[in-house]
């Protein structure tokens, strides 16, 4: 009975490999080669291949790592976990990644412009666009970088943003992030694990490439060093090994043939960063950092932190090392700063938006709260700061008991949180052991920005493993999907 | 390359190697007490094994009696064991996935997913019905290693550092089995007087001419010494005669052929050490051409034998210093001025 209400929640969910009609459910165009493929394999075939990728992913090591209370004490691995794998393409057309695309280099552009702004002159808080308080008051705004002069003003060069399809086909961005945004390596394993199981649907349906990802983001990072050197060098700055994205961290360094190093590996002197050696100093010209701005420097920052470099951030300033992504970024990611990113698009590029924003309340302001409260079992409500579909409110599937709590929270804080639609996420096939069913789908596209522009064409499809349930987290019970952009 | 990537080539190094040289000793050791024996010996047997790896105390904590069953539990499966197989093939993984972006995915993968089925394999059904089995299976990972290393890792500090971590633990393991071993032969206990002298020594290929209990023993003692080395075969390879102790000591500790004898393993060293050094001044340089020396030129004869354990608690200190040394000058330096048998605990001194 449960199931059933929560089905019919929607009256209509687009899916993203058929199109339902009178005379039936039929494949949509760009993904009738893939299905017709599909139809062809046998479900012991395809059992088996499931079989087959979990080993795949276990052996090789693609986990993520489980933290705080949920560790298991004396069970040493099973801390680690793989992130549930789905067998069935997500398929987009060339047609829709181009606009996707455009809309997304637009949405950078304008991101970044704000960050130079806001970071400067602050003229979009003085012609009234963004109120003042909600950048100067917020955690993620560095005091320290009010006139740092970055090379190039660039700010975000690799950020992921997180879209979903509603029942109207179009996408709409659900997240900029641009600070350490993960998922890019499982991206690139699915596609290996993909055509290493399915050689033969790769055949019928042409996929445009991704491998040579590592590559693009290496020459991305290269261009961006300072120093005049035939070969800059570029190092990915972890956290360590027990961070939960740590795979990725190894992963790209791999990948991209760079040296994987921890805060006490680099040194500063003279306002030049060097890497211990075993062959001496080494100087470290890019940082592509995978560690949050507050522990990057003990000095300026967090004092605490022993995972990052001190010193580090006189050199950033100095220009003489660069990070990636910028130190500060995270006012631009805020769940209370999005809202205002199409007025961004207006104000820096004079250019109306191609991608939508999800109608959003912010509960700071009192109007909107006030809807909340009165709406909240239709809404769905998130902390401004919060991550991973953690202590997130889904009202039209929540219990009295949580609304109430819910309640109770907004109205004393109203500042912690926004609240949005819920959306009817569109849909995809998902294989199961009891067959093909269909599960909501939400998309993460990988951005690189700079001199160049580059979006990987793909990007890693969260799918949500549960039934009708709309959270896609990996925290949360929820696998990927490879995604695919048809060629043809 | 990195410090901290010395470091864990290194100390993933040891720990493979730690985990084969204890399931090999170990299954040696299980091997020899089904003999028909008397209780206390078979706990004293056991006890030494303890004390080999200086675990005796950790042990005592755990468990009073001492049976073959439970150190051999608590020298495979206990956590709370340092030294553990279950703790050494843990500790191999994780210094490997530390640097699993600069390591030849083949060999991440390799040592990963021995890991992932260590848990099978020592599971109590197959570890109580075969020991051996669990056991072997240890000894077999680890040469898969080295066989991935030699098939994969680049040669250069990647290799060069890998085996220096490799000979010295090979080299500390050796020393420590001999060290025990003669340490046992004096004891009176458990070795009558009189056969102590090589000349009663038991032919190897007539085991008919055995007479006495007491020599049955002496002979399946210093097979299982050899046994705990895989050097059984290589020794009747090599001197084609009857097991003497003096033989047992010329083949441990300065036998060119054989690839665990201490001139092997610090010859090896000499070698590692030497390419990865940037400058003549390194101490460590100069500290392994002198212990390899004073291996190689040690005359091994009844008179050595009589006063082996000397050198051996010589050449074990040496090596531990020559370990203190070593990292901090290419690597990480320990906390402790242990071989590494006790904690594993490392920070920057700085």
């Amino acid at each position: 009975m449960n199931n059933k209400s929560k089905n019919n929640l929607f009256k209509k969910i687009s899916d993203e490999m058929f199109i339902t009609s009178n005379v039936g459910r039929s494949a949509r165009v760009h993904c009738g080669n893939y299905w017709e493929w599909f139809l062809e394999q046998s479900k012991n075939d395809m059992h088996v291949a499931r079989k087959d990728a979990n080993l795949l992913y276990k052996k090789f090591g693609v986990t993520y790592t489980i933290t705080g209370g949920e560790i298991e004490k004396n069970k040493l691995l099973r801390n680690e976990r793989i992130i549930p794998f789905d067998l069935i393409p997500r398929i987009l057309s060339r047609n829709e990644w181009g606009k996707l695309e455009e809309g997304l280099i637009q949405r950078i552009y304008a991101i970044n412009a704000f960050l130079q702004d806001a970071y400067h002159e602050g003229k979009i808080f003085s012609d009234g666009i963004i109120p003042p308080e909600l950048i100067y008051q917020n955690s993620q705004f560095r005091h320290q970088m009010i006139g740092c002069n970055l090379p190039d003003n660039i700010y975000a060069h690799i950020s992921g943003t997180d879209l979903i399809r509603n029942n109207d086909d179009n996408f709409y961005v659900l997240e900029d992030n641009l600070r350490v945004p993960s998922g890019i390596s499982y991206m690139l394993e699915n596609r290996k694990v993909m055509m290493r199981l399915f050689p033969d649907a790769f055949k019928r349906t042409k996929v445009a490439p991704i491998d040579h990802y590592p590559d693009l983001l290496l020459k991305h990072l290269k261009k961006t060093a300072t120093r005049i050197s035939d070969n800059p060098n570029v190092v990915i700055l972890t956290p360590g090994q027990y961070n939960s994205a740590y795979f990725e961290h190894s992963y790209l360094a791999n990948q991209m043939g760079i040296e994987l190093v921890e805060g006490q590996d680099l040194f500063v002197v003279d306002n030049k960063v060097y890497m211990k050696t075993t062959s001496g100093s080494v100087r470290v010209d890019v940082i592509y950092r995978r560690l949050d701005d507050d522990f990057l420097d003990p000095l300026f920052f967090r004092p605490d932190s022993v995972l990052g470099v001190p010193g580090i951030f006189s050199a950033i300033k100095d220009r003489s090392v660069i990070i990636c992504n910028a130190v500060g970024t995270g006012i631009a990611d805020d769940k209370s700063v999005y809202p205002y990113v199409p007025d961004m698009i207006k104000y820096y590029l004079g250019e109306e938006p191609l991608l939508r924003n999800v109608k959003t309340f912010l509960c700071r302001n009192k109007r909107h709260k006030n809807y909340v409260l009165a709406n909240l079992h239709k809404l769905v409500v998130k902390k401004v700061h919060g991550a991973g579909g953690v202590g997130m409110l889904v009202g039209p599937l929540a219990g009295k008991e949580e609304l109430l709590k819910f309640k109770e929270a907004i109205s004393n804080n109203p500042e912690g949180f926004i609240a949005q639609p819920l959306l009817a996420l569109s849909t995809s096939p998902v294989f199961t052991s009891a067959g093909v069913v269909s599960r909501h789908v939400d998309l993460r596209s990988f951005t690189l920005h700079g001199k160049d522009n580059i979006i990987i064409p793909g990007g890693l499809t969260r799918v949500a493993l549960k039934e009708a349930s709309v959270v896609v987290n990996s925290s949360q019970g929820g696998g990927t999907k490879d995604t695919w952009v048809s060629w043809s | 390359m990195l410090l901290r990537t010395a470091d864990n080539l290194y100390w993933m190094a040891r720990h493979m190697e730690r985990a084969e040289n204890t399931a090999r000793l170990l299954n040696a050791q299980y091997q020899f007490s089904l003999l028909p024996k008397e209780q206390r010996s078979v706990s004293y047997q056991w006890g030494k094994v303890l004390e080999l790896f200086e675990l005796k105390d950790i042990y005592k904590g755990i468990e009073k009696n001492i049976s073959p069953h439970k150190v051999v539990e608590f020298m495979t499966i206990e956590q709370s064991n340092p030294s553990s197989v279950v703790n050494s093939m843990w500790n191999a993984r994780e210094s490997a996935r530390s640097m699993r972006g600069v390591i030849p995915t083949d060999l991440w993968e390799m040592i990963n997913s021995s890991w992932l089925e260590f848990e099978n394999i020592f599971s109590e059904n197959i570890r109580l019905r075969d020991l051996e089995k669990s056991l072997r299976w240890v000894t077999e990972k680890s040469y898969s290693f080295r066989g991935v290393l030699e098939a994969t890792m680049p040669r250069n500090e990647f290799l060069f550092f890998t085996k220096i971590g490799m000979y010295f633990e090979r080299a500390d393991n050796t020393a420590r089995i001999l060290d025990i071993s003669f340490d046992m032969m004096r004891d009176e206990s458990y070795f009558s007087k009189e056969e102590l002298s090589p000349r009663e020594d038991v032919v190897l290929n007539d085991l008919e001419m055995i007479s006495s209990n007491q020599a049955n023993k002496n002979f399946y003692f210093w097979v299982t010494v050899l046994r705990s080395l895989s050097a059984f075969e290589i020794y009747r390879q090599v001197f084609n005669d009857k097991i003497s102790p003096t033989k047992v000591a010329e083949l441990l500790i300065s036998r060119k052929d054989f690839p665990r004898s201490l001139l092997v393993c610090l010859q090896g060293l000499q070698k590692h050490l030497q390419r990865v050094s940037t400058s003549d001044k390194h101490l460590s340089n100069r500290l392994v051409t002198k212990i390899s020396a004073e291996v190689f030129y040690q005359t091994i004869n009844e008179e050595f034998v009589a006063c082996i354990r000397d050198f051996l608690s010589q050449f074990l200190h040496n090596i531990d210093y020559l370990g203190n040394v070593l990292s901090k000058e290419f690597l990480i330096p320990m906390v402790s001025g242990d071989s590494g048998n006790q904690t594993l605990i490392r920070t920057i001194d700085e």
